[in-house]
């Protein structure tokens, strides 16, 4: 009864249930920033780009573990 | 068709499936190091192996790969800078070059470190391309990325947790370093936590570095790999158009995230010596 592949499939989709539930908010808040101001659409876009990098390490930090468990 | 035989086959193409998806081993063969550069189907060259006090630092592709990413950044950026000794103005490919050096030292690291940038630009400049070199390195046919081995992205973190400590340490002093890292009017008693978990976030923080540029590199090479391999796994021909197709879709995301990561690795280890430096809350 081999659990591993299993918790490595749930573990994997619940991270990107959370990653992009997080980029999905932080895009919509950005667009609608740039839609009351566009003058400062630039700056809002390279802050959207770090954060959402940001957000993307964290599910990576849970890619590796799943990674770790199917690879065991 | 009646639907016993339509059962066979759905369950025959299962099993064979299931069968064949057990050997992944390949998809970790073309990530992980290896001792040989291969270049299918002309040839393996074989590369010399050391052994020194027990420890294995034999060459392995990864560290070819970083040697030709050194090579490559020497011979470039010297030419540019010997350029800027002639006149200001640069002309061709230096353009380029200024363009990315003007945008490190003007959106990176003027803003997040604020006085006194200037001593830490020479870093930033070279992890920046450093590891923007490597990681496009990766995506060149026969290609490998250096930065996609853990030991790589930690050895970089390391070295950006040493200027981060040794600017902020040389600024504020050794004592006052620490003491600054502590916010403003704290209650005594909360003194001893606050530290602990202050010195903590100071590990972190490159750590959290070093797993996100290893995971984003290994990340897509992992998905082209499987993208491209349902073809050997299903062997039919007719995956192949959408199998490319998807593939060709993650390789120019690839290149995109290649470029963010380098950035990304650059802008917090500037933003890291800032805080370290500049330390009012």
């Amino acid at each position: 009864m081999d659990f591993a592949y299993l918790a490595a499939g749930f573990g994997a989709a619940l991270t990107v249930i959370g990653g992009a539930f997080g980029i999905g908010k932080l895009a919509s808040s950005a667009m609608d920033a740039s839609g009351r101001q566009p003058e400062a659409a630039g700056d809002i876009r390279t802050s959207m780009i770090i954060a959402a990098a940001l957000i993307e390490g964290i599910s990576l930090f849970a890619l590796v573990i799943c990674i770790l468990l199917a690879l065991k | 068709m009646d639907i016993n035989s339509t059962k066979a086959v759905v369950s025959d193409t299962l099993a064979h499936v299931a069968e064949k998806a057990q050997d992944t081993g390949w998809i970790m063969h073309h990530i992980l190091d290896g001792k040989e550069l291969e270049f299918p189907p002309f040839g393996v060259i074989h590369l010399p192996e050391f052994h020194l006090f027990g420890i294995d630092i034999s060459i392995t592709r990864h560290v070819v790969f970083m040697w030709l990413a050194v090579i490559i950044l020497v011979l470039v950026l010297s030419r540019v800078a010997r350029a800027y000794k002639t006149s200001m103005v640069p002309k061709g490919v230096n353009n380029v070059m200024e363009v990315l050096i003007l945008f490190v030292r003007d959106e990176i690291a003027r803003p997040t470190i604020g006085k006194g940038y200037e001593k830490f630009v020479p870093y930033l400049l070279t992890a920046f391309f450093f590891i923007l070199t490597c990681n496009f390195l990766g995506l060149l046919p026969y290609g490998s990325t250096a930065t996609s081995n853990i030991a790589v992205t930690a050895s970089l973190a390391t070295i950006s947790f040493i200027v981060i400590q040794g600017g902020g340490m040389m600024k504020n002093g050794a004592f006052g370093y620490f003491k600054g890292l502590l916010p403003h009017g704290l209650p005594f008693w909360l003194v001893p936590i606050m530290l602990v978990v202050e010195i903590l976030g100071l590990f972190t923080k490159p750590f959290a570095l070093a797993i996100r540029l290893f995971a984003n590199m290994t990340a897509g090479h992992i998905v082209i790999l499987a993208l491209l391999g349902l073809i050997f796994i299903l062997q039919t021909y007719f995956v192949a158009p959408v199998s490319i197709a998807f593939a060709l879709f993650i390789y120019l995301l690839e290149i995109l995230v290649a470029l963010i990561q380098a950035y990304i690795f650059t802008m917090l280890s500037s933003l890291f010596i800032g805080m370290a430096v500049h330390q009012e809350h």
